[in-house]
């Protein structure tokens, strides 16, 4: 495990240097059509101004983090102007310059969506990685994986095929139903020592709900009741219910 | 006799003739293409003295993201505190919020009752291993003067997530909360100094019990 973690801590700094050689500054040039622009110290409503470009100066736009963009004036005045300033500003052909966050629309037809979700998992406390691909507005399938743990056993679950139907994806809270199958590993808790993991596949059926929240975050909700085949002479029937948050690309 | 082979000639003459009726189309169509590219290389009357190029958003480096690399000391209760360290890798909402998910691995200690119990152990694994994703807030943005000269961009943060924790064999549904301040050094790279409680409820010692776990971190970070 250490060695894993020390190959991943080397991989992940050689990446970031990576990045970082490649970040190479291009020219974006927009023309300031408002009175003036704020220049501000950070990234933040809060730090001070400590400048203002007047209407018709030049500015280049470096890069950007989250709504702020950091900008140098071409007498090397470099300083952090907000995206609804920016968006007051020209294009070279002097159109409005396109500044824009992902919204609502976007949500509606979104590709990719990653998340985290906490809850309850038949009395065990449950958290769930999935990622998901949208085929189509409507239909989805996501990957899962899931770590439930309690007094008595702990569980994982893996599924690789779970199908989203969501039939109304412009609502504001786009309601959706789930069929899904995977695999429930149960481990029992390693004090208690009598019995085995074990492995078997289990079906799940669900209903739950997805909201836009700001830019590219999204809260959910679910509940899923699961079909447990086990090998012994009855099937385990299991109820999870959780909720969190996502993202979607 | 005499009218299959007519038949036959008149079949082949048909086949010959539409084989050139298509050869000469795209001979005429070769030709035409040949005209216009040849319209096409002309020079153009204005020449343009410089190719404006339109601001996209897309185009805009973005640095919402931040990886990062951390070392530091876990109290892992009863089994003494011991160094951590591993990877966290933020995402940036918005200027408040920001999401992230952490991994860090530690070995816990011995307690006195192992050391003086003569060989006794408690623990089947003493790996610590813990992942986790949280949602932080930036409460105190600041700024901080090192010297007359230079100043930096701070952040007091505030944190809270779950995940989980794998320790003695087993698996543990981990909150964790906690606070930290960020120094942005430069326009790529800042500095976290992390506190975090990890909570868990176990029973290795023989009761029940939500087990605190007291963790300080310096977190190296890079903004992409």
């Amino acid at each position: 495990m250490r060695k894993c973690l020390t190959s991943l801590l080397l991989l992940i700094s050689s990446l970031s240097v990576c990045s970082i050689c490649s970040a190479e500054q291009e020219h974006h040039f927009v023309k300031v059509a408002d009175p003036y622009i704020e220049m501000h110290t950070g990234a933040g409503r809060g730090y001070p101004i400590f400048y203002v470009a007047a209407r018709g100066e030049w500015v280049n736009l470096i890069y950007r983090k989250t709504d702020w963009f950091f900008v140098r004036t071409e007498d090397g005045k470099e300083g952090w102007v907000s995206a609804a300033q920016l968006s007051m500003t020209l294009n070279p052909s002097g159109e409005r310059v396109d500044i824009r966050d992902p919204n609502e629309k976007d949500f509606v037809v979104r590709d990719w969506e990653y998340g985290a979700t906490v809850g309850d998992f038949e009395g065990l406390s449950v958290i769930t990685f999935y990622g998901g691909y949208h085929f189509t507005e409507n239909i989805s399938n996501e990957i899962i994986i899931s770590k439930a743990s309690g007094p008595v056993s702990s569980k994982t679950i893996l599924s690789l095929l779970n199908i989203i139907h969501e039939p109304f994806p412009e609502w504001t809270v786009s309601p959706f139903v789930t069929l899904g199958t995977g695999w429930l590993q149960t481990e029992p808790k390693s004090t208690l020592a009598t019995a085995r993991d074990r492995t078997d596949q289990y079906a799940n059926i669900g209903f739950g709900g997805r909201m836009h929240l700001t830019k590219r975050f999204l809260l959910r909700a679910e509940c899923k009741y699961y079909t447990v085949f086990t090998s012994r002479d009855d099937n385990e029937e299991i109820t999870e219910c959780k909720a969190g948050f996502g993202f979607f690309f | 006799m005499q009218s299959r082979i007519r038949v036959f000639l008149l079949i082949t003459a048909f086949m010959l003739s539409s084989t050139f009726a298509i050869a000469e189309e795209k001979a005429g169509k070769a030709a035409a293409t040949g005209e216009n590219t040849e319209v096409i290389q002309q020079d153009p009357v204005i020449q343009p003295e410089v190719t404006r190029r339109e601001v996209k958003q897309a185009d805009i480096e973005t640095e919402n993201f931040e990886i990062g690399v951390f070392v530091g000391l876990l109290s892992i209760e009863d089994f003494g505190t011991n160094p951590v360290y591993g990877v966290s890798l933020d995402y940036h909402i918005t200027e408040d919020l920001f999401v992230q998910g952490r991994v860090g691995y530690s070995e816990a200690g011995t307690t006195s009752f192992e050391r003086l119990g003569g060989g006794l152990t408690l623990l089947t694994n003493r790996d610590f291993l813990y992942y986790n994703v949280s949602l932080g807030y930036n409460l105190l943005p600041g700024e901080a003067f090192l010297s007359r000269d230079s100043a930096y961009n701070t952040s007091l943060y505030l944190i809270i997530g779950a995940g989980n924790t794998e320790f003695n064999d087993d698996n543990f549904f981990t909150i964790n909360w906690g606070a930290g301040y960020a120094v942005t050094v430069s326009d790529w790279f800042a500095v976290h100094m992390d506190f975090r409680d990890h909570m868990f409820d176990i029973n290795v010692t023989g009761q029940d019990k939500t087990s605190h776990n007291f963790e300080a971190t310096l977190d190296l970070t890079f903004y992409f």
